[in-house]
């Protein structure tokens, strides 16, 4: 068993966290949702028991953390199960959610049987704006609803925001709404060009001089709120020097399973047509962890190619996004074009300042309407 | 609230969402919070245990001193660093004892 221990440990390490995207099912249509063009349909979604043998699998595996998530998990009718199912696997539970489909009773059974941190999306600090960018009419209104609910209870709340073009100028003001709704974190992440984003990239690309403002804005609140709320940025890359470490590395940190029961290393890896994936209906999660193709293929560093290869940052950002990489270069081995020692820097810079210039207000893109 | 603000009256608490576990895949133990996992170490542990919401500062750095027949003033610059460290990380919160 030691000895086993030890020649797994030489593959990957155990892995923290488990993105559960329960169902596709979504009430919103935000413009820049990362799910892929084709959603999976109700009908393929794993079962309660099914859930509940991954979550087992999980904690078995090292996984301390679970997010459940979707499209909206409150979707699904057995989403108080599938909570309970975690919590006796022993999991930290995380709920990742819009909002909607849960009401007061709904909440108070999920923190029953052991939900222990919620995470609540915003689209808009405004009803107008929120519910425009978010597609779904009378979606703010129930969120700071749920949100109030959630202050008056003992589970401590994230506020979520996806800055782009259009709200990046609000960003003070979401921080000025995450206190005032009792958050301990808020987290901003700029969009990224995954799945259905990729319809809405010339409405959502922020300007560089937005970027660098954001940055600024986000370290000078950090200071003054130190202690009082918890700020998680994801910086835009398009025009950084250096790539983000994504997903802390593929196959290190995190595993995704998608709601049809599909293995994934990130959120976005169908992207990269060359993988083949497992799912956890015919193969042990171990398995799939520790001798999955899919997972072993950008692991350590000899699939890197130069610049990589020879980079002293090379097991600091790990070469960076294997999907933006696959979408901009056409070639999931390449260095990550928002490294600036890719020889595709100037094509990243050019193709998001075409996207971020345009003179015209532009309209959203809805899925499916 | 900031770590600057600690005395030895101070009442230390896990904030809330925050708890022990022991990892037995990693062999170790570890505090679960929000997205943050941080690993303690035999002085993290024993210093987390004395954590109740009642204790002081200074009743826990006097109740470890005597567990580990050790002198109160290492044991204070200990516990007092580690608060430090965890309030400012966000795992720990403080009231003043009064």
């Amino acid at each position: 068993m030691e000895r086993n221990r030890e020649q797994l440990a030489k593959i990957a390490p155990p892995p923290m966290a488990m993105l559960a995207e329960v169902t596709h099912r979504c009430p919103l249509a935000c413009p820049y949702c990362s799910n892929p063009l084709e959603l999976k349909a109700a009908s393929q979604e794993l079962t309660t028991e099914e859930w509940a043998s991954v979550f087992q699998q999980a904690a078995e595996l090292g996984v301390l953390h679970l997010h459940l998530s979707g499209g909206e998990p409150a979707s699904r009718r057995d989403i108080v199960e599938l909570i309970a199912a975690a919590e006796k696997a022993d999991l930290y539970t995380n709920l990742i959610t819009s909002g909607i489909g849960i009401n007061e009773k709904r909440l108070d059974a999920m923190i029953d049987v052991g939900l222990k941190h919620i995470q609540l999306s915003i689209q808009g600090v405004d009803e107008k704006t929120a519910d425009l960018v978010g597609g779904y009419k009378g979606g703010y209104k129930r969120k700071i609803q749920l949100a109030e609910w959630i202050g008056a209870r003992s589970v401590p709340l994230t506020v979520n925001a996806v800055c782009h073009r259009t709200n990046m100028a609000s960003i003070p003001d979401m921080i000025d709404l995450a206190i005032e709704l009792g958050a301990g974190r808020l987290e901003i992440a700029t969009v990224q060009f995954h799945g259905w984003a990729i319809e809405n990239r010339s409405q959502l690309m922020p300007t560089r001089e937005q970027v660098e403002a954001t940055t600024q804005l986000v370290a000078d609140a950090r200071e003054r709120l130190e202690g009082k709320l918890v700020i998680d940025y994801v910086p835009a890359d398009y025009y950084a020097t250096y790539p983000k470490a994504c997903m802390g590395g593929w196959g290190r940190i995190g595993i995704n399973v998608d709601p049809t029961g599909l293995v994934l290393p990130c959120h976005a890896a169908e992207s990269i047509p060359s993988l083949n994936f497992e799912n956890t209906r015919e193969t042990s999660l171990h398995d799939i962890w520790y001798h999955s193709p899919s997972f072993n293929a950008f692991r350590g560093t000899d699939w890197m190619q130069e610049p990589c290869r020879s980079c002293e940052r090379k097991t600091a950002d790990f070469g960076g996004c294997r999907c933006q990489a696959m979408a901009i270069a056409g070639d999931a081995t390449a260095t990550d074009p928002a490294c600036h020692k890719s020889p595709l820097k100037n094509r990243m810079i050019e193709l998001a300042e075409n996207a971020a210039d345009t003179s015209e207000q532009l309209e959203f893109v809805y899925r499916g309407r | 609230m900031s770590s600057a603000n600690l005395t030895k009256d101070s009442v230390p608490t896990l904030l809330q969402g925050v708890m022990v576990k022991h990892d037995d895949v990693r062999e170790r133990t570890v505090l679960l919070a929000p997205e943050r996992t941080l690993a303690l170490d035999g002085t993290g542990i024993a210093i987390i245990e004395m954590i109740d919401g009642k204790k002081s500062v200074s009743e826990i750095v006097h109740d470890l001193a005597k567990q580990y027949e050790a002198d109160v003033q290492t044991i204070g610059n200990d516990v007092v660093a580690f608060l430090r460290d965890l309030i400012n990380r966000g795992y720990i919160g403080i009231t003043d004892g009064a």
